[in-house]
């Protein structure tokens, strides 16, 4: 229950923390808010021989609106979306995702590109980054690079980051004036990992869905967005039966995964429930 | 292989000089270089919340920081709450409403109500039932742990 030793750096700008990554490689883990990574030491289920702390990196600590865009530095903390980060929908639809993250002591140093570093299936902004098509932006030695979230997630704790980039920044398009959204998560306990969530975001022109976003995490090895859910609802009146149409859709469309805490047909129904009752709440 | 680090722990108030191992954990320093055993370690990977401390005057997880990262930083922990002979309200506010069982959780419920409510005084009780559920209580004693927190809310606020 101890973390294996290790040599510890703490680089204060970004070139000094990629300049590490690069010597070490897949020897090293960044370690922002250490609220997943340090767990997992603990358990001895990572053995870094090297980490690499950027918490005296002050230039990443940010969270701010440049060119229709929020763009998230690598130590803003999820405490910092507790209240809205900007007046929009997004800054709203923030602040009501936050609550579900863990509890708040872990809200205090947990960081949002740390989730979306870490990238477990439940994660509540890995979802959100995955709905709201957020760009990840990658910095290495000689360069940097931006992926979009539809080719960031790769798999079960796996995205398209190499050993030896950072992942500086989020990027997510501010939403339009009048965008509804609706959250719901489906966990065992106060504070645990979803077993199922979604985020479900859609813009209501002229009594027609105009873009719907349905977004799933928790039920197969990354979130992504339900596009048979999604393809059903526009064009077409916003009402409890097209809310119920589109749960029974996503439910379809998702491949479940299997472990100990459920199997493959209870996150599906899972995925019925939560899909439905986000879009609900689009409603109101 | 070690990495050992000398550094500075203001605790309380006071600065302790310390030489770590680079993996040592908050939690373990309080306790074993700095001899503050007020600080529990329960479970040791973020879930139970007896290792609770304020950092920077927010609540943290001792267990999921490393000492070396807390160099220099201002940290509180329960033995900094009471001021002399005189208990903290919400330590007896604890005493009054039975808020303890066996004990052993309660450092950590203290902290986590003492950086909630200096940051939000005026919580709603639907507030403190998200922000206690935190912590874990293995007596279970939560009912009286809520009404502990609430009873030393109107006290603080009496008090400003």
């Amino acid at each position: 229950m101890k973390p294996a030793p290790f040599h510890y750096h703490a680089p204060v700008t970004v070139e000094e923390a990629v300049t590490q990554l690069a010597r070490y490689g897949g020897d090293a883990k960044v370690l922002a808010g250490g609220q997943s990574l340090v767990p997992v030491m603990a358990f001895r289920l990572a053995r870094p021989g090297q980490i690499v702390d950027i918490n005296g990196i002050e230039e990443l600590d940010y969270a701010r609106v440049t060119d229709g865009r929020l763009h998230i530095g690598a130590l803003a903390r999820h405490a910092r979306f507790h209240d809205p980060v900007e007046p929009g929908p997004l800054g709203q639809l923030l602040s009501t995702v936050v609550q579900s993250i863990a509890h708040l002591p872990i809200r205090m140093r947990g960081t949002f590109c740390g989730s979306l570093a870490h990238a477990d299936a439940s994660s509540e902004w890995c979802a959100t980054a995955a709905t709201l098509d957020a760009e990840m932006v990658l910095v290495h030695q000689t360069g940097r690079r931006v992926v979009t979230a539809a080719d960031y997630f790769k798999g079960f704790l796996m995205t398209d980051r190499a050993d030896d980039e950072l992942l500086v920044e989020a990027r997510i398009p501010l939403l339009p004036a009048g965008t509804r959204f609706g959250f719901e998560e489906f966990s065992r306990r106060a504070g645990d990992y979803a077993l199922t969530l979604c985020l479900a975001v859609i813009r209501v022109e002229g009594g027609k869905v105009t873009e719907a976003r349905v977004g799933v995490g928790g039920a197969e090895p990354f979130p992504r967005r339900i596009k048979e859910a999604e393809a059903t609802l526009v064009g077409r009146a916003f009402d409890h039966a097209a809310c119920r149409r589109a749960a029974e859709f996503a439910a379809k469309a998702v491949d479940p995964m299997n472990d100990t805490q459920a199997d493959p047909e209870y996150r599906r129904d899972l995925v019925l429930a939560m899909v439905r009752r986000a879009l609900e709440k689009c409603l109101a | 292989m070690t990495d050992r680090h000398d550094i500075d722990l203001h605790i309380n108030g006071d600065i302790y000089r310390v030489s770590v191992e680079a993996r040592k954990t908050l939690a373990d320093a309080i306790r074993d270089d700095c001899g503050l055993t007020g600080t529990h370690i329960g479970c040791e990977h973020g879930v139970c919340g007896a290792c609770t401390v304020l950092l920077n005057d927010q609540p943290v997880r001792s267990c999921l920081m490393f000492a070396v990262q807390a160099k220099d930083k201002p940290i509180r922990t329960v033995e900094g709450l009471a001021k002399g002979d005189t208990p903290h309200a919400l330590q007896q506010a604890f005493m009054d409403n039975h808020g303890l069982q066996c004990g052993f959780c309660t450092p950590g419920f203290l902290m986590l109500a003492a950086g909630a409510l200096e940051a939000k005084p005026d919580m709603s009780e639907e507030e403190m039932v998200h922000v206690l559920s935190s912590n874990l209580c293995r007596c279970t004693g939560y009912h009286n742990i809520l009404k502990s927190v609430k009873a030393a809310a109107a006290e603080m606020a009496k008090a400003r």
